[in-house]
């Protein structure tokens, strides 16, 4: 498969779980919301203060269909999150061609990450 | 695991914050080493990929639900630092645009999410690969071992959190156990997701993931003959 295909390949995934898929995600409340109810330690919790933004608690304002809603407020994240990020590492990047056979590199990625960075 | 605003104090929320910033910091330099023409849009798309499975709630028990963290999946995909950076990404996009995770809760849930599934997913992942043949089927079996470790190990790093600067009076043993009892039943979850995604990438392009690297390396004599020659070897 050539990289370009994989890729192409990958975002789709990416869209169709986030845009179609996330539609018959289970609405109970996750394993932290559980449990703070449960046993109080929500007693405190406060509003989010942007929760009254145009995409609060993945919806889209102004579209009354929850399919619709949702979906589109998925397939948003994932074009925003490919954008941000994408710019992130695009910037961080060590520039030239790839090196998958270079021993030196090698070595040093496999260092863990709870290790200190290089200095340098 | 996405902690709203108000169950942490201030100044706690405020250290949490300076420790997301140290990893962070830490992961921008390390991540340089990681990512170059290619490997940096498949982090970009595993930052997207991670923020799409975060959307897939599953259920584990009687009115509960869970969903990806990711932290271990991104780095077995694209590395450990860059791991890092993938889930923070999402995290902040999700406090910003979707009013997921509160705000001045960022510290706590980059800390407990993106620094410790990383750390802790990625470091277990490198162990089990030390003792295990090399394998196509070793690097899966590594990356569902790492997952289910990593979210009990995030529900740890949050309960230590709450003990300290938690601002409702709880007990914390009882918000200890039943935290760990049900991530690790989230963590099989995760653990499925992330060896069913690391296994289809190894399965059509093994060579783009950064923790089978040590698998992948080409035939002795080429790599010499290449490196001789000054060129690349060429991908088959």
């Amino acid at each position: 498969m050539t990289t370009k295909r994989f890729f192409i390949g990958f975002l789709l995934v990416s869209f169709v779980l986030a845009g179609v898929v996330s539609h018959y995600a289970s609405g109970d409340p996750d394993g932290l919301e559980k449990v703070a109810a449960d046993k109080g330690i929500s007693a405190k919790e406060k509003d989010h203060s942007l929760k009254d933004s145009p995409f609060g608690d993945y919806g889209v304002k102004g579209i009354e269909n929850t399919r619709l809603s949702g979906g589109l407020s998925g397939v948003i994240g994932v074009g925003a999150v490919l954008l941000v990020g994408g710019a992130l590492f695009w910037g961080v990047r060590r520039r030239g061609p790839h090196r998958d056979a270079a021993g030196e590199q090698d070595e040093r990625t496999e260092r863990a990450p709870s290790e200190p960075a290089r200095k340098g | 695991m996405h902690v709203p605003d108000g169950f942490i104090d201030a100044p706690v929320s405020i250290a949490a914050g300076a420790v997301a910033v140290a990893g962070v910091g830490i992961a921008l330099r390390g991540a340089r080493r990681e990512l170059d023409d290619r490997t940096a849009p498949l982090a970009g798309l595993t930052a997207a990929f991670v923020f799409a499975a975060q959307m897939l709630n599953f259920p584990v028990a009687s009115g509960t639900s869970g969903h990806l963290l990711g932290g271990t999946l991104a780095a077995i995909l694209v590395g450990p630092y860059t791991g890092i950076l993938c889930v923070s990404v999402v995290l902040l996009l999700q406090a910003l645009l979707f009013a997921d995770g509160g705000l001045t809760a960022l510290g706590v849930n980059i800390t407990t999410m993106a620094l410790v599934t990383v750390v802790v997913g990625y470091g277990l992942f490198r162990l089990l690969l030390r003792v295990l043949p090399r394998t196509k089927a070793s690097v899966s079996a590594a990356s569902f071992a790492a997952a289910v470790v990593s979210v009990p190990a995030a529900a740890v790093a949050f309960t230590a959190i709450y003990a300290v600067g938690g601002t409702a009076d709880v007990s914390i043993a009882k918000v200890a156990t039943a935290m760990i009892g049900v991530h690790v039943l989230i963590g099989i979850g995760e653990a499925l997701i992330t060896a069913v995604t690391v296994s289809s990438v190894l399965a059509v392009r093994p060579d783009l993931v950064h923790g089978a690297r040590g698998l992948m390396k080409p035939p002795e004599l080429r790599t010499a003959a290449a490196r001789n020659a000054g060129t690349e070897p060429t991908r088959v």
